[in-house]
């Protein structure tokens, strides 16, 4: 994962951003299915992977994740509904 | 409270401008069943819900819902990007245009802006589940209306179908919700109290 683009990384990222919020909402409701809580961990555990690695690497993806010690970086690449993000 | 995370849920790249498409896709911002609509709906209802497991669903999918809009509101704004003014005259952006220029405001397709008359929190569980079922299938038959329209714009079109097939999720959710507070009622009769406000009787 660490070798990947800023842009095949942010795919991991939003990949697995989705199957996590699609778990959530099944576990809301079938908090005992042990099967998909399973599944959630895995999938958790290369989201956290990959933003650590994206905020190093590139840029925060929250306010969280300014990893500059000398800049406020947040504003410094270009925001989601820009064409020329790939987020 | 929210953390706001700096990227799409689905990405959204738009390579053509169509400012006529955009007058009818600004619905699902701020139309009468759009994703606006949806996030103010379900993040208001969670505090009259009575069971912890469903005030969960309300949560993560009113949330979901806060990045449907920032989806509807970068289509509408790549859709608009660069328009010369002869095609601001010619599209029928020019009433919008008038008002907001290029910039985003919740609104439905016939100009009128954003409103809650469009949308209730009873403060009865029950009520508010059944209408948060009656909402997603409204939101995805506005997303058909919108596929129909866009049917020649590819790039559009994926970003539509993403919205529209979350519908249907979000409807199974609410579905298994409104079982879950069921099941925690008299089954001979689910309205005989408000479960949110009366107390309920000691035979019951």
């Amino acid at each position: 994962m660490e070798n990947l683009s800023k842009k095949d990384l942010m795919k991991v990222i939003r990949s697995t951003n989705f199957a996590i919020i699609e778990l959530a909402l099944y576990l809301d409701t079938h908090p005992e299915d042990s099967c998909a809580l399973d599944t959630y961990h895995d999938y958790h555990k290369k989201f956290k992977k990959a933003v650590s690695i994206f905020e190093k690497k590139f840029e925060p993806l929250t306010v969280y994740g300014v990893d500059d010690e000398n800049f406020w970086t947040w504003g410094n690449e270009p925001w989601p509904w820009q064409k020329e993000c790939d987020c | 409270m929210w953390t706001y995370m700096k990227m799409l849920q689905y990405p959204v790249n738009i390579k053509t401008t169509n400012a006529k498409l955009a007058t009818a896709i600004i619905t699902q911002l701020g139309g009468p069943d759009g994703e606006k609509g949806a996030s103010t709906r379900y993040l208001s209802q969670r505090y009259a819900m009575p069971d912890n497991r469903v005030i969960g669903v309300l949560t993560d999918i009113g949330t979901e819902e806060l990045g449907h809009e920032e989806m509807i509101a970068t289509i509408v704004t790549q859709l608009t990007k660069n328009l010369t003014i002869n095609e601001i005259e010619e599209s029928g952006f020019y009433q919008y245009y008038v008002d907001h220029t290029i910039g985003i405001l919740p609104q439905a397709a016939s100009g009128v802006p954003f409103s809650t008359a469009s949308l209730q929190s009873t403060g009865d569980p029950i009520e508010d589940l059944q209408e948060d079922l009656a909402a997603e299938q409204k939101a995805r038959i506005t997303y058909d209306n919108i596929l129909r329209l866009c049917r020649d714009e590819p790039d559009v079109y994926d970003a539509i179908k993403f919205l529209r097939a979350r519908e249907m999720v979000h409807y199974q959710r609410f579905g298994e919700s409104l079982r879950l507070v069921q099941d925690d009622l008299d089954a001979k009769n689910f309205y005989a109290f408000n479960p949110a406000f009366d107390k309920k009787a000691p035979c019951l």
